[in-house]
């Protein structure tokens, strides 16, 4: 199947950046991005650095998600459900290997997206077989079992008390809240540069060609299911790093961290940054961030009782409501911060 | 370049946001964090929502009010002190959120009175690495009597272990033969209790647990009812007390119910059980602070007056009680600390002990100790009233006798606030 390269419609028909080779262009961005990183680190104060670290550990998470979503068409509301799969293996992993030296974060982070790789293909194969509001209910109840498991296991996840995560010093003199935003944006930028290269190439278009519509990318001998368990699985382990970053942060885990309102969270933050488009799940993650911080300061002077912890939620259905009308495709469609697609094919299409 | 304007927007961003949020901290004479010539800045967090709010919610306003009271009156040393209370919704991922925040964003002098078992365990080791002192745990756990791992740490509470023993004694004493059963929360609140209930009585008939984020306890209830239990010891807070008092009416299961102190202030029970209320006929439990009702207590008299003056006349419970006492041990602590106040001369100064306050029992803090209160009176609801009977018992968390403690409690200072030593 020969795929026409369109060009992009909107927007200048043409910029330097896009004759230059693509991998010499993520490359740029992945190392312009660790720079950016390293000097906010620098400039930031702690409680700053601190939040910066927490968009790299979502920006894992929203990325694999708006894959997933914008590019597959499958929504996912369970993706908190794998990202306490994440933590919890890192919990575990660095309780057992505690005092032998910083490679064992290395070798407990591996360990939880390889184990929510194995859970995300579990989900994915029932999700494949499934559409609209009956795959929404599925990965729904993957959300809402989390609390069970760990109070039925209470000796294993000590229920909602949760676990510590035995995380050694920094190396050297490097505060606290630095090295936490290395390593997550480390996981951030892997996660990018991944998943940029994964959805330009064969995989992306058969993604992309099963959203459209699956009969036809069947005739055009594309595995619809395989594409579908892939791409849930890709996106699994992409909420598995996230998690356990998320672990690394709080150095505790609890099923409170991953409640349902965490996956819709997730789905919602997506939505406004942009479906489909790497760009906005940066910024689908840095609302998850901005937001509850922003709610937070709105109450602090009132009485914040009657809102009953309500609030950030009505602040993310204001935001997306105004969004979605203000600029349908996500706030990484706006001007000036128009950036195009991760190919002209992404952008997102209404079915009939 | 679209990406890099975008990049150079979103740096923007943050900046602005740095620089709307931070304030400068104030050059205090002795360069410690949250304390300049004329403020003291200490933060909590603090269930005012969620499934442990009940009752809990009114701890911390009550302690700011106090707080108020004494800075109208000069404040300690000519500094003022500001309670920044955070709501973490008895959620421990919130709390790690908030706690950061007080910590980092907001550089507070101390934590005071951050509530709750499984929510503050998850921040002790954050608040070592930032050194910031930890003072007086809302919580019964023992992991804040552990001077060596977390120097900074005290608790206030007796600790549930320590109670689990006194209540279990008063069960055997007077409900011998009986089958004791126990339901708890799912943690070490929990754990704590049980552990000191099985210390006296051996193994339990029955045990069932429970976790906030699940309210309902209708199975648990149900195994309890079939286990045949005649006794039911409760490790739970007031939300889950007022729900396990309801399902086993509702079941027809009519046990004596023997409460844990954080879970039975009658006031904050009553008013979850609405026209149910008369189920608390006959509950058992124990505290070692003023009750609310008691008008004659000149501690009570006190906290009454900065209660209407500074805490907008909220309903007077053993919860506002709690919160000013709590308060009170704070304002005893920053005298004794002296005018140059430090992080380390903070703890020093606690760790020295010696506080005579509303307390019945004797407050155990010196340097190898951090627990808190050491000892319990019984309590029972007779009449719809809660009320004291017997003497105050003390004993420790591991295998010490539970023994009559009978030094008289201590009077406040005329106006109300401790002098400095």
């Amino acid at each position: 199947m020969s795929i026409v390269r369109e060009r992009v419609s909107t927007g200048p028909a043409v910029t330097p950046t896009r004759d230059r080779p693509w991998k010499l262009r993520y490359l740029l961005w992945t190392v312009g991005g660790a720079v950016a990183v390293v000097a906010l680190t620098y400039a930031l104060p702690p409680f700053r650095t601190y939040q910066l670290a927490t968009i790299g550990a979502y920006l894992c998470v929203t990325a694999g998600l708006t894959v997933l979503t914008g590019l597959n068409g499958q929504l996912s509301l369970g993706h908190g459900a794998l990202m306490a799969t994440g933590a919890y293996t890192v919990a575990l992993l660095q309780d057992k290997l505690a005092g032998r030296g910083q490679w064992t974060l290395l070798v407990s982070v591996l360990a939880a997206v390889a184990l929510a790789t194995v859970a995300g293909a579990v989900v994915g194969l029932a999700a494949a077989r499934l559409r609209g509001p009956y795959l929404a209910g599925l990965t729904l109840a993957v959300a809402v079992v989390v609390p069970a498991i760990t109070s039925t296991f209470d000796t294993t996840f000590n229920s909602d008390q949760g676990l510590s995560v035995v995380l050694d010093p920094p190396p050297g003199t490097i505060p606290v809240e630095r090295w936490q935003a290395w390593l997550c944006w480390t996981g951030a930028l892997l996660t990018m540069l991944t998943l940029a290269v994964l959805v330009r190439g064969r995989f992306g278009r058969e993604m992309r060609a099963v959203r459209d519509d699956e009969t036809a990318a069947r005739l055009a001998g594309v595995g619809v299911a395989r594409t579908q368990v892939l791409t849930f699985v890709v996106s699994a382990a992409c909420a598995g790093l996230g998690g356990a970053l998320v672990a690394v942060l709080a150095q505790s885990v609890s099923p409170g961290a991953f409640p349902l309102t965490l996956s819709l969270f997730l789905v919602m933050a997506i939505v406004i940054g942009g479906l489909g488009s790497l760009a906005g799940a940066f910024w689908g993650a840095v609302l998850l961030v901005a937001l509850p911080a922003l709610a937070h300061t709105v109450t602090e002077g009132i009485d914040a009782q009657r809102l009953e912890g309500n609030l950030p939620l009505a602040l993310f259905g204001v935001t997306l409501v105004v969004v979605m009308l203000a600029a349908p495709g996500g706030i990484a469609s706006l001007n000036p911060l128009r950036r195009i697609s991760l190919h002209p094919l992404t952008r997102i299409r209404r079915k009939a | 370049m679209r990406r890099t304007s975008t990049a150079l927007v979103a740096l923007a961003l943050v900046a602005a946001a740095t620089a709307c949020s931070d304030s400068g901290g104030g050059g205090s004479s002795s360069n410690t964090p949250g304390v300049t010539g004329s403020e003291i800045v200490v933060g909590t967090h603090m269930p005012l929502t969620g499934p442990a709010a009940a009752g809990y919610s009114k701890i911390a306003p009550a302690s700011k009010a106090y707080f108020d009271y004494v800075n109208a009156n000069g404040g300690v040393h000519g500094r003022k002190i500001t309670y920044k209370i955070m709501d973490d919704t008895y959620n421990p991922a919130t709390t790690q959120q908030v706690v950061r925040e007080l910590v980092l964003q907001d550089k507070v002098f101390a934590i005071l009175n951050g509530l709750g078992t499984p929510t503050h365990t998850g921040v002790l080791d954050f608040l070592k690495t930032n050194r910031v002192p930890d003072l007086f745990v809302a919580s019964g756990s023992r992991s804040w009597n552990q001077p060596d791992k977390y120097p900074g740490t005290f608790g206030f509470n007796v600790d549930y272990t320590v109670e689990g023993k006194i209540l279990a004694t008063h069960v055997k004493q007077t409900q011998a033969g009986k089958k004791v059963c126990f339901l708890g929360q799912d943690d070490d609140f929990g754990r704590d209790a049980l552990a000191g209930i099985e210390k006296i009585l051996g193994p339990v008939a029955a045990k069932q647990s429970y976790v906030t984020s699940n309210p309902n306890v209708g199975p648990q209830m149900g195994a309890l009812k079939q286990a045949g239990c005649q006794v039911v010891m409760l490790a739970t807070v007031p939300g889950f007390t007022a729900l396990s008092l309801g399902t086993a009416s509702k079941i027809g299961f009519k046990p004596q119910f023997v409460v844990s102190q954080v879970g039975a202030d009658l006031t904050t029970l009553k008013k979850q059980l609405g026209p149910a209320a008369p189920l608390t006929e006959g509950l058992i439990s124990d505290n070692y602070l003023p009750l609310s009702t008691d008008d004659a207590n000149p501690w009570i008299q006190l906290y009454k007056r900065v209660n209407s003056q500074y805490n907008g006349n909220a309903e007077f419970d053993n919860n506002v009680v709690y919160g000013m006492s709590v308060a009170y041990l704070f304002v005893q602590t920053l005298q004794a600390a002296g005018k140059d106040l430090t992080r380390d001369g903070l703890i020093a100064a606690v760790e020295k002990g010696g506080f005579q306050g509303p307390g019945m029992a004797p407050l155990r803090f010196s340097k190898t100790d951090h627990s808190g209160y050491g000892g319990m009176k019984m309590s029972r609801v007779q009449g719809g009233e809660q009320a004291y009977f017997g003497t105050v018992y003390q004993t420790d968390d591991a295998d010490g006798a539970v023994q009559p403690y009978t030094a008289a409690p201590a009077v406040p200072p005329s106006n109300g606030i401790p002098a400095a030593p």
